[in-house]
């Protein structure tokens, strides 16, 4: 299917499956996280407010903040990772992911925060890697960072729970 | 016993965070604090089952843990996580309040050592637990050789 369909008609597709999984989740609203795909790589995006400041006098983000944002983080790559393979699978994965019928969501069994730098007043970015998917739970490490890549405010890893709906 | 209750509360509700959380000081002293979350239909990270995300536990257990610090005896000016560690133990029940008590159980000249536990409806039935250590910045203190380690 995917081989002959028009690329901005997949393009739309997966990205409305996309902000689909995200959006249903209202504490991604409340925080101001959102995600960019480039194929199946996610970033996450942590628009600033001030509400998000845990710290007046530096000032700087709430270190809850920056953990939850590397936790979603986590869990919408692995959800993602999943809702992808059933999308790709066929016309029926397809059809199913667009109307809404995705896996259940991981659960985070336990999640290990380091805090490298202050979280200025301004966005932040994340990305998350799966360093072993098995069929119960998956190891993911997490990155998060604001003006320079290479200058990551805060590295979590954790151990996620897969509820395999198949 | 020194009762940090007012004064962390004080300090908490100039936390801008921690107001959007609606996040309370139930007690605070002696390096050990107890803080409540409530429940808000805003914060759920399952929609099919209504539980509060965990980044809001994770929220909740840093803040009390924070409070539990700056609540010691030798009154630390400011901390910062270095480093949490939350194992989840089980989903949070939907609707109720989530509340955590945190106990700073060392402390040197830098760094304290915070364990702490997060519960909805019964104090003995956990949902979370978390191990943290954080950065501190105690007062310039008179030479009488008490406190830091």
């Amino acid at each position: 299917m995917s081989g002959f369909e028009p690329v901005h008609l997949l393009k739309a597709r997966r990205d409305e499956a996309l902000a689909r999984l995200v959006d249903r989740v209202p504490y991604h609203a409340f925080l101001g996280v959102s995600f960019q795909r480039l194929g199946d790589e996610l970033t996450g995006r942590l628009t600033y407010d001030d509400m998000l400041i845990g710290n007046p006098a530096i000032p700087a983000l709430h270190g809850g903040v920056t953990g939850a944002f590397l936790e979603i983080t986590a869990i919408v790559q692995l959800a993602w990772d999943a809702a992808w393979e059933i999308m790709e699978s066929g016309p029926d994965g397809a059809a199913r992911i667009a109307a809404g019928g995705f896996p259940p969501t991981p659960k985070t069994v336990d999640v290990t925060i380091d805090y490298l730098r202050s979280g200025k007043p301004r966005d932040a970015y994340a990305r998350a890697q799966v360093t072993k998917r098995g069929r119960r739970v998956a190891n993911v490490r997490v990155e998060a960072w604001q003006d320079e890549r290479a200058r990551p405010i805060a590295i979590a890893h954790g151990h996620y729970l897969l509820r395999d709906a198949r | 016993m020194t009762d940090g209750t007012g004064l962390l509360t004080r300090m908490l509700q100039g936390l801008p965070h921690a107001r959007a959380l609606g996040l309370s000081v139930v007690s605070a002293g002696d390096g050990v604090a107890v803080l409540s979350a409530p429940y808000d239909p805003r914060l759920v990270g399952d929609p099919e089952t209504g539980v509060i995300h965990g980044g809001v536990v994770t929220t909740l257990l840093d803040t009390c843990c924070g409070v539990a610090v700056l609540s010691a005896g030798n009154r630390p000016l400011s901390t910062a996580t270095l480093d949490l560690r939350i194992d989840y133990m089980r989903p949070a029940r939907p609707g109720i309040a989530v509340t955590a008590r945190a106990e700073c159980h060392r402390m040197t000249r830098s760094v304290a050592f915070v364990r702490a536990t997060a519960w909805d409806a019964d104090e003995d039935d956990p949902l979370a637990s978390a191990a943290g250590a954080f950065m501190v910045e105690l007062a310039a203190r008179p030479a009488e050789g008490e406190g830091a380690a």
